[in-house]
């Protein structure tokens, strides 16, 4: 069965199935329920759900408290006020005893383009990757957070999920099989390993293409989790390109770019150029195409970087 | 329910043992959170030897009550208490806060026995209560709650998020109780940031309130009997308390809040208790002649 195109709607979907296979599933919203589909929880399991209202410190405190009497909590918000807003209850009541609590952390990145800077999440996986005990992951797709979504009940310690608002093109293989960790390839090439996550991976596929073009093979793979990151797949990855770029709809500071250089640490590679949001903040848009132009997070801005890299690694 | 002279006299021994066995983590030249922690050592005693549901043989019970330390700085008057119920054993006293004893500075559930929750960044341990309360009511469980908060930490405005979040849940499985020990890590609390009309916010915010003398064991089981019963809203008790109480040198002194004995402060403490224990003997002796 295709599932729902848009990724918000298809967390709101499968958090329900969840709640219906397993009755210690709750969830807590801080009254974003209509955006980032909680609701669809809260209509069928009303007992099981707790409208916080504008509290996000107390719901994930709360969550703390559910898990430690045995339920898996799954808490909402914009990604930016997720991450943000209660980043010290994440990190003492959750993180430190590694609690099993998933945090959706919803309208990521630009995905909420009209809202501009303070609810467009440019640092939400800096923040996230730093809490120690944390898993962070950012599906490409719905085929993908249905299936990472099917892990969390079992997956232990906390994990934070970063959930588009839009909807998405299918690039998950829709009969691979997933697990937390995997590395995704989508396509072979030799030149160039193109890395992304989220939206990203689709703009690296056109680069990919873009490249094919100019004679540049390029290989490209989803990276959808990005802490703990697999670093043995991620090193055969690139293993035998000649550039490698990294692709992110985040900061370029502490995202995507950082987990992969981090783990390529200590191991010879190819030359690596990052793509992602300069150390700035958002903007208001009208769509979200524009938005992602306007911070060069483009197929084109991809292909130029892996072409200046392949210049620079001739000589 | 009324307690009997017996309980009474057996929660004030407790008590004051309670204050030995914080001494005796206190130690000599280590910084400890002495004030805050003896403030709260008559309430503790209440509900760890008399009121809780609590079984020390088997401290992951699911039937248990809970207890959480929302000033977790103060967590050395419930390792006492552990320690006294034999959860903790008696010789991680001496090594409290020291590298790998299992004594760390603030609570921490994953080192410590018998500890609930990780607390200590202030204002979060409400939020906890409420998150268990829900889920044991949830689950059909009858276990009560019980989170104790300082009277400075009330300024941090998590709290009052919880507080309506725990009367909007009706969360009558919740007592909370605030040390109303007056007296904050730099200075007293009306000159720190005053927080007038303590009782009337918890009113306003929808909780029964009951407030006590937080020393007198009597008034604390009555309170705590009568918060139990509270149908449709949690309850809070504010109970008055001396910071640093039981330690003259101590008393209503923000400099041990998280202060170091030296030897001859360390003795002193130590005749004072004695004297307190001597005092209280004579004293059970005579209510047992009347």
């Amino acid at each position: 069965m295709t599932p729902h195109p848009n990724m918000r709607e298809t967390y709101g979907l499968t958090l329900l199935e969840l709640g219906r296979e397993n009755r210690d599933v709750v969830a807590l919203e801080a009254d974003l329920g209509k955006s980032t589909r909680s609701v669809l929880f809260q209509e069928a399991f009303p007992d099981r759900y707790f409208q916080m209202g504008i509290a996000e410190q107390n719901m994930a405190a709360t969550a703390a408290g559910l898990a430690l009497v045995g339920k898996i909590p799954f808490i909402h918000s914009f990604a930016v006020f997720a991450a943000g807003r209660a980043f010290d209850q994440l990190r003492n009541t959750i993180s430190i005893p590694s609690l099993k609590i998933r945090i959706c952390g919803s309208s990521c990145g630009f995905s909420d383009f009209g809202d501009g800077k303070t609810h467009q999440s440019v640092e939400d996986i800096a923040i996230m990757r730093s809490l120690p005990n944390m898993t962070v992951l950012s599906p490409v797709d719905s085929i993908e957070t249905i299936k990472m979504m099917k892990c969390l009940i079992d997956w232990p310690g906390p994990v934070y999920i970063r959930i588009n608002r839009s909807d998405l093109p299918f690039l998950f293989p829709v009969d691979e099989p997933y697990h937390i960790g995997k590395i995704i390839k989508l396509c072979e090439g030799s030149d160039v390993a193109l890395l992304a996550a989220g939206v990203m991976v689709s703009r690296s596929l056109e680069a990919a293409k873009l490249l094919a073009e100019k004679g540049v093979s390029a290989r490209v793979f989803n990276l959808s989790t990005i802490k703990p990151m697999n670093r043995e797949a991620l090193i055969e990855a690139v293993i035998g390109v000649r550039a490698i770029v990294v692709s992110e709809e985040h900061n370029i500071v502490g995202g995507l770019g950082g987990a992969v250089l981090e783990a390529l640490r200590a191991v010879p590679h190819a030359p690596v150029e990052l793509i992602g949001i300069k150390d700035c903040f958002g903007i208001s848009a009208s769509n979200y195409d524009e938005i992602l132009c306007r911070f060069g997070l483009t197929g084109p801005a991809i292909a130029g970087a892996a072409m200046d890299l392949l210049r620079v690694s001739r000589h | 329910m009324m307690a009997d002279t017996a309980t009474i006299q057996k929660l004030e021994r407790l008590a004051l043992q309670l204050r030995f066995d914080l001494l005796e983590m206190m130690g000599v030249g280590k910084a400890g959170h002495l004030g805050g922690s003896s403030s709260m050592a008559e309430i503790v005693a209440c509900l760890y030897f008399h009121v809780m549901r609590y079984n020390p043989a088997n401290p992951k019970d699911p039937e248990r009550d809970r207890f959480l330390l929302s000033k977790g700085h103060c967590v050395l008057i419930q390792y006492a208490a552990l320690v006294e119920l034999g959860v903790i054993p008696r010789e991680e006293l001496k090594k409290a806060k020291t590298l790998d004893c299992c004594l760390q500075g603030h609570p921490d559930m994953d080192h410590t026995p018998g500890i609930e929750a990780v607390t200590g960044s202030l204002g979060m341990g409400l939020s906890i209560a409420l998150g268990m309360a829900l889920g044991l009511r949830l689950d059909g469980w009858r276990n009560r709650v019980y989170v104790v908060m300082g009277d400075g930490e009330l300024s941090e405005g998590q709290i009052w998020e919880a507080a309506m979040a725990a009367a909007a849940y009706k969360a009558d499985n919740i007592t909370g109780i605030v040390d109303f020990n007056h007296i904050q890590a730099t200075g007293p609390t009306k000159e720190i940031l005053d927080i007038p009309n303590i009782a009337q916010k918890w009113k306003a915010f929808g909780w029964e309130v009951l407030e006590i003398d937080g020393h007198n064991i009597v008034q604390i089981l009555r309170a705590l009997e009568k918060a139990k019963n509270v149908v449709g809203k949690p309850a809070v008790i504010i109970a008055e308390t001396v910071k640093g109480k039981g330690f003259s040198f101590a008393e209503n002194n923000a400099a041990f809040h998280n202060g170091i004995l030296t030897q001859d402060l360390y003795r002193q403490a130590f005749s004072e208790l004695q004297a307190q224990r001597t005092a209280l003997e004579s004293r059970h002796a005579k209510e047992a002649r009347s």
